[in-house]
This record gives C-alpha cells, sequence and structure tokens, in this order.
C-alpha cells in the first residue's frame, strides 16, 4: 500500500518530537530543583533586611521616607514585569499578561499613565506589540540571575519614584506554589504598605553611623533590591516548572500520536497482505 | 555565653557564615570596628574590605565583601553584604544601559527571528494534527 512508507516516516517524525520534549522535561526537572536552592539562599537576607527596616520605622524619624510615605494623587504607576527569557512553558506568561492587561485598563479608565520595567525576554515581545511605556529592561539572565543585573533596572524606577514620576510602584511575577502550580502575583511594593509589627515592648534605639535618614534610604534601597531579586528567582523556579509539565504532557501527546499512526500502520499493512492473498487464491482458482 | 556574640554574614544571593564568633572586625565606613559581645545596638555602612570573624575555639576566618551595612545587637552582629561594587556612578551607567535595551528591546522589529522560528515550529505541528485528523477518518471508513 502506499500509504504505508508515509505513516512511517510519520511515526519516526513525531518520535524525535518525543525525544526533544522528553529531554526538555528532564532538564527543567533538574534546574527547578537548583532555582529552590537559589531561593532559599537569598532568604536570610531578606529576613534580616525586614527586621531591621522594621525597627528603623520605630525609631521616630523626623522626616519619613518618600518611600514609605503615601501619596494623596496617583497619576502615574509604574510596573515591573518579570517574565522568563525562553518560551515553552505552557501559559506561564500568558496568564501573567493577562491579568497585566486587566490592570492596565483599569489605571487608563482612571486616567492614570502605565509604565513598565520589564524583565526577560518574553515581556520585551509582548509589550513590544503593546502601547506601553517601557522605561527599562533586562534581559538574558539566565539559569543563575545575579542581583548586579538588575541594579540598573531598579535604579531607573526607584529614582522616578524619588522624583515623584511615579506614585505607586507595583511588581508582578510567577510566585512558585510546588513544582505543579503556580499563581501569579501582582503585589505592591512602593510605597512600602505599613507593617503590622507589635510595638518594641522596651525602647533602644540604634547608635547611626552617619546619619538614620542616610541609612534608612540604603536599607529600603537594597530591601527592594532583595525583594525584586527574590522575585526573579521565584519566577525561575516557576519557569522551570511550568516547563516540565509542559513537556511532559508534549511526550504524553506525542505517545499517544505515535501508538494511533502504529495502529493505522498496521491496518493498512494488513490489509495490503489480505488483498495480495485473495489476488494470488483467485488467481489460483481461474487457473485450475 | 557572654563571651561569645553571634555572627551571621549574608548576601542578597547567599548566606555567608552563620555561626558565634569571639569577636568581629569589620571596615565600617567610618573606621574599622571591632565587635565584642554585648557592644552597643550600632547601624552603619560598610567599605569594601575584609570581615575577619575570630572564632571563640581559636582561629578566625575572613571573608571579603564589596560593601554593604551593619547591624549590631547585644548579641547578634549581622553583616547585610552587597553582592557587587556599589558606587554612584556604576549604579548610574547600569541605570543607563537598563534604559537603552528597553528601547532596544522595543524597537528592534528585526528580532523576528524568534517568531519565524516559533512559527515553523507551529506549522509543522499543524501538520501532524492535521495529518493524524486524516488517518483518523481513514480508520473510520
Amino acid at each position: 500500500m502506499s500509504g504505508s512508507k508515509e505513516i512511517v516516516g510519520k511515526i519516526k517524525s513525531v518520535q524525535n518530537t518525543r525525544k526533544v520534549t522528553s529531554a526538555l522535561e528532564m532538564v527543567s526537572a533538574s534546574k527547578i530543583r537548583k532555582a529552590q536552592e537559589l531561593m532559599q539562599a537569598s532568604r536570610p537576607y531578606a529576613r534580616m533586611m525586614r527586621q531591621v527596616i522594621g525597627h528603623l520605622a520605630h525609631a521616630n524619624l523626623e522626616n519619613p521616607h518618600p518611600f514609605t510615605e503615601a501619596r494623596d494623587e496617583v497619576k502615574r504607576v509604574g510596573y515591573i514585569v518579570i517574565a522568563t527569557d525562553r518560551g515553552l512553558c505552557g501559559g506561564l506568561n500568558n496568564n501573567m499578561f493577562r491579568q497585566l492587561l486587566g490592570e492596565f485598563r483599569r489605571w487608563q479608565e482612571q486616567d492614570v499613565e502605565v509604565t513598565t520595567v520589564i524583565v526577560g525576554r518574553k515581556a520585551a515581545q509582548f509589550f513590544r506589540r503593546l502601547k506601553v511605556d517601557v522605561s527599562a529592561s533586562t534581559q538574558d539572565l539566565g539559569d543563575q540571575p545575579r542581583l548586579e543585573d538588575l541594579i540598573g533596572s531598579i535604579k531607573v524606577v526607584l529614582d522616578d519614584f524619588r522624583a515623584h514620576r511615579l506614585d505607586r510602584l507595583h511588581l508582578c511575577y510567577n510566585r512558585f506554589i510546588n513544582t505543579m502550580s503556580q499563581s501569579v502575583s501582582i503585589e505592591q511594593l512602593l510605597p512600602l504598605p505599613p507593617s503590622e509589627e507589635e510595638e518594641l515592648k522596651q525602647y533602644w534605639d540604634y547608635l547611626y553611623e552617619p546619619s538614620p535618614e542616610a541609612l534608612l534610604d540604603d536599607f529600603l534601597t537594597r530591601y527592594i533590591e532583595s525583594v525584586i531579586y527574590q522575585a526573579t528567582l521565584e519566577n525561575l523556579a516557576s519557569e522551570h516548572a511550568a516547563r516540565m509539565v509542559a513537556m511532559k504532557s508534549a511526550s504524553d501527546n506525542a505517545s499517544n500520536l505515535i501508538d494511533d499512526l502504529r495502529l493505522v500502520y498496521n491496518k493498512a499493512r494488513q490489509a495490503a497482505i489480505t488483498q495480495e492473498i485473495s489476488e494470488i487464491v483467485g488467481g489460483a482458482a481461474a487457473v485450475s | 555565653m557572654a563571651s561569645t556574640i553571634h555572627c551571621d554574614i549574608v548576601s542578597a544571593e547567599a548566606e555567608i557564615f552563620s555561626g558565634s564568633a569571639a569577636m568581629v572586625v569589620v571596615p565600617g565606613e567610618e573606621g574599622d570596628l571591632g565587635i565584642a559581645p554585648r557592644h552597643a545596638p550600632l547601624l552603619t555602612r560598610l567599605r569594601p574590605g575584609q570581615v575577619r570573624v575570630l572564632l571563640p575555639e581559636g582561629g578566625e576566618e575572613f571573608y571579603f565583601i564589596s560593601g554593604g551595612l551593619l547591624e549590631i545587637q547585644p548579641h547578634v552582629v549581622t553583616v547585610l553584604s552587597d553582592t557587587a561594587q556599589r558606587a554612584g556612578d556604576l549604579d548610574e551607567a547600569a541605570a543607563l544601559k537598563a534604559k537603552e535595551e528597553a528601547e532596544r528591546a522595543i524597537a528592534d522589529r528585526s528580532a523576528g527571528m524568534e517568531v519565524a522560528q516559533a512559527q515553523a515550529q507551529l506549522a509543522q505541528a499543524m501538520a501532524q494534527l492535521a495529518a493524524l485528523e486524516r488517518f483518523r477518518k481513514q480508520l473510520k471508513r
């Protein structure tokens, strides 16, 4: 039968596809663990920062820091969007972008300008098609993002915020819950939401070198950097998890496809043999 | 345990040291600091330099930090180390780079390479699906 050769070719091609997807699946599975380790390693820093800032906030500063002061009027909001560099990770990025677009529309209805800072190549590709202002971008962070690579982008938004060009700043990324589930997280970064810590029992204060104001600024900047860095790591872990799941289902689909094709092939082959036999038998009958 | 002080050295990317120490010597912005147990609470910035941790059982460990922040409480000293050299000019340059990258990322339509690749992959997948449909129909007949 003429179709059988085509089917064999098809089976081969799907088998190759399955090889690729299952390899990607295994690569992602091992990278998740690494990403989680990175997440774990960066936690103590953020925790310590939070402690110190909590204390600084209690230290009765004469002028509240611009980062902690709520602004009455919101004219422009910023979004830090953390997406992946590579695709093939299911609906991870698209889910986030869809939610973001909803947010953007809400702001636009209130005549509030929206500006973004993007991390990751997929975000750049997405925002290229949109008429949304992009003030800074970082790409190609790789499997081991470094805080260094993010400093530039973060400085752009923080400077904008200090200069009142931005009145609010949000952070948007995929939170890693476990391997099977990730959730889009859009949270307010600035002004810092007031923390609900219990009052310190006995009052004591640090010695400051130099002034508390200057130190608070340093602490807050680094704190925000660490929050964004942490978000980048969570997003990375989410990316690998989502890719692993997507590639697993792609491999399963490929296996089903191969089974179906093989069935078709066998039937076609059997039909050809049957036909041949009946032709031979028919021929023999005609001769005798 | 009055003769030791707990010392944590952390950076945004990793935990570098955690344990007790007899004394910690750090490069403070306004001069080096030797921190013994029951030091007064203090916050300060750190210069790039060496952190020396004197272990209670003798011996010492050195860590290089590229600046950072320091918090001291009577029994805990925390070094929040920066991961990179930080200076006004360097940060400025990084910010500028991020801005440029944004312009490039948005303007650069020639980066259609990847789109073309993705489209090719999609076409292939579609073709496979279509082929399967055809075979299924043939099967039923």
